[in-house]
């Protein structure tokens, strides 16, 4: 049985957003319009999307940022209305767009909780109830008399999404809340995730992770400005997301001035299997960094070096392509450069260049020339993204036995 | 990959989740603003422990971290009359009657200052609750109602300093006390209707920030707060009586110091206050839908 129905939902939003936070400025705003009739630039959050959801499914969606998500999530829980179209919801929901709303610095760690589960839609008697374990889960027990303004951010985060796990709604509708606190912090709320989808309950799960995506929904939702261009079983869309970041790649060409240089790198793309250009790669992708260089003057003893960082600058890995089987008439030549799938951790990395003789001559250093990131397909480091597992996976040869 | 959370949740066995069939569940739809004008009373009253608690926030944070806390609540309305007696007991005179001046000007300050702090706090909820508004759903009305609700407390606290002052100079009760709850809930109503008013203008246009206070001050001082109705011709009164104020600060007073009361001018406030609160309720309802998008 289907318990969310939404037909043709749209959503407009007139840029600039605000179209008039002073009497002036509507009055102004009259004035102009009525001279000059210019509409207002109009931008659609959501076009013309319908969907349905089963009782007791956990739908994912996905889609890159000012896809509609996040308007979406806020018609579902009725905070904003569309402007076309309607959604129907059977049963009690309870959004959780951010944890903690409603928390004040000043009140403490008790009255925090009751304020908490109220703005969410709970009763007291049910906030009563659940009040221990939530203290439990919260791990603040020593603090619950002490204004929250004196706990950490960890605490507060703790205590927040304490509440907001102990909201018992038939529908769940949760944004990136997971994103925030640290990786344990992380860890244990995936986890509270996975047990709400096993009791049955429906939840609606946005996220920028796929790999959470991948692990806690069958099926998912592909936005992209606004319109729903996939859905299906959700390893299928992450697929479709990130095989659609194709057309945006981060590829170099050479500049007029760098083709007179004695030897250049003329273009540097990274591909995947097939030879399209890419800049998101599953896990177990393997991919290509390609070197078109031109040659004015080849010396001897030149080298073409590839350095691979991550986003946090550490070096990866340096790998060198030896130019010396190349005849001294080759005016243009192509290096590659294969990566192993199942080598990169999710991540982003970018790619440096150089062309050099060793302790002589750098002929061309270009520095991050390209950019791609690795998504995690649905490892079992997953469950906590964000979490330091190192740059890569590991190589080692594991056995464990029984010694006397 | 963990995938066995999929085939679990495939299970038709656990359908019935708190006891209640997907069929009997309640229907919700969201749909275009402006589709519906009318205010969703009963969704309001299951909503009343979340305008508790708002209330109950408002007022433990109102006072944290002031040296003196909620003798604030005592020492407003007490300086406020000492200051009017002093100023027109020596200087100037009204005509208060057989009623001493500041029994008669704490009477008033007591459902002035009421207006005034409520109306300043709730024409602020929403500005000042940004995260509310955008994250969680709720019937917005709670909140400038409930900031409404929380300055009742200090009404409250100033009745017991009346009661002790009118003790004080002896004042003679008459069964017209019994009015006094009725107006308390009159000058409520009137409070939370202009605090509604301007919290729903004040999303919009945040003139109302400097407005607001030029607003209040106009209006203390066009409703017989710290004069006497007396003061003004008889035939002038109806159209004073307007002023919703008017007839809720001379029945107050009626009621407290056992004069006949002027059923004509709390008449005409009583209809004027009841086409107030109506057109506040329509234009916050106009304007609730936008809320989100515009704060």
């Amino acid at each position: 049985m289907n318990v969310i129905t939404v037909n043709n939902l749209s959503k407009r939003y007139f840029l600039g957003d605000k179209p008039a936070n002073s009497l002036r400025d509507t009055i102004a705003g009259m004035i102009k319009f009525a001279v000059s009739k210019r509409p207002p630039t109009e931008l659609w959050a959501l076009r013309d999307v319908d969907f349905t959801v089963h009782d007791g499914e956990t739908l994912g969606i996905i889609g890159r940022n000012g896809a509609g998500k996040s308007t979406l999530l806020k018609i579902l829980s009725r905070i904003t209305k569309p402007t076309h179209g309607t959604a129907e919801i059977r049963g009690r929901v309870g959004s959780l767009l951010e944890i903690g709303t409603g928390f004040h610095s000043e009140l403490t760690g008790r009255e925090n909780v009751y304020m908490n589960g109220a703005v969410l839609g709970m009763r007291r008697p049910e906030i009563k109830r659940k009040f221990d374990e939530i203290v439990a889960f919260s791990e603040v027990e020593k603090f619950l008399d002490t204004p929250v303004k004196h706990y950490s951010s960890g605490m507060y985060m703790r205590l927040a999404f304490a509440v907001a796990a102990h909201l018992e709604p038939e529908i769940l509708i949760v944004d990136e809340v997971l994103a925030v606190g640290d990786a344990e912090f992380q860890k244990k709320c995936l986890g509270k995730m996975g047990e709400v989808t096993k009791e049955g309950r429906t939840v609606i799960f946005v996220s920028h992770q796929m790999g959470s995506v991948a692990q806690l929904c069958q099926r998912s939702l592909l936005l992209d400005k606004g319109s729903l261009i996939m859905e299906g079983p959700s390893p299928a869309v992450i697929e479709h997301y990130i095989s659609h970041g194709k057309e945006k790649h981060a590829s170099y060409t050479a500049d007029a001035a760098a083709v007179q240089r004695e030897i250049f790198v003329r273009s540097a793309t990274v591909t995947d299997d097939a030879g399209r250009e890419c800049d998101a790669f599953r896990h177990d992708e393997a991919m290509t960094v390609r070197a078109e260089c031109g040659v004015n003057h080849l010396l001897r003893g030149t080298e073409l070096r590839m350095v691979i960082r991550d986003r946090r600058g550490i070096t990866v890995f340096t790998a060198d392509a030896e130019l010396g089987s190349l005849s001294d008439k080759t005016e243009n030549f192509a290096a590659e450069f294969g990566i192993p799938a199942n080598f990169l951790r999710p991540n982003s990395y970018s790619v440096t260049l150089a062309l050099f003789v060793p302790h002589q001559h750098i002929f061309e250093l270009l520095e991050d020339v390209a950019f791609f990131s690795v998504f995690d397909g649905g490892t079992k480091y997953a469950q906590s993204e964000g979490m330091d597992y190192g740059v890569v996976f590991s190589p080692c040869t594991t056995s464990v036995r029984q010694i006397d | 990959m963990n995938r066995s959370i999929s085939t679990e949740n495939s299970d038709p066995g656990r359908r019935e989740l708190n006891g209640t069939g997907v069929a009997e569940r309640p229907i919700t739809v969201m749909r275009p603003p402006g589709t519906r004008l009318g205010i969703d009373w009963p969704e309001i009253w299951r909503y009343r422990e979340l305008l508790y608690f708002l209330a109950v926030r408002d007022i433990k944070v109102r006072y944290k971290q002031t040296a003196i806390g909620i003798a604030w609540a005592v020492l407003q309305p007490v300086v406020s009359t000492a200051i009017l007696s002093v100023l027109f007991s020596a200087f100037a005179r009204f005509d208060t009657r057989s009623v001493p001046y500041p029994v008669f000007a704490l009477a008033g300050l007591l459902i002035w200052l009421f207006c005034h702090s409520s109306i300043t706090m709730s024409s602020n909820s929403f500005i000042g609750n940004t995260n509310l508004v955008t994250k969680v759903y709720f019937p917005r009305l709670i909140m400038p109602v409930a900031a409404t609700l929380a300055c009742v407390l200090d009404l409250l606290i100033g009745a017991v300093i009346l009661a002790g002052v009118m003790f004080y100079y002896g004042t003679d009760l008459t069964w017209q006390l019994a009015a006094a709850p009725v107006f308390f809930l009159l000058a409520f109503v009137l409070a939370a209707s202009v605090g509604t008013l301007f919290s729903a203008l004040n999303v919009r246009y945040r003139d109302v920030q400097f407005a607001l206070p030029f607003i209040l001050q106009i209006w203390m001082l066009a409703s017989p707060v710290f004069y006497p109705t007396t003061l003004l011709p008889e035939k002038w009164r109806a159209i004073f009586a307007l002023n919703p104020l008017t007839g809720i600060l001379e029945g107050f007073r009626s009621s407290l110091f056992g004069t006949a009361f002027e059923w004509k001018l709390i008449a005409i406030s009583c209809v004027s206050l009841l086409a107030l609160t109506a057109l506040s309720l329509l234009v916050f309802r106009k304007m609730e839908d936008d809320f989100a998008d515009m704060i």
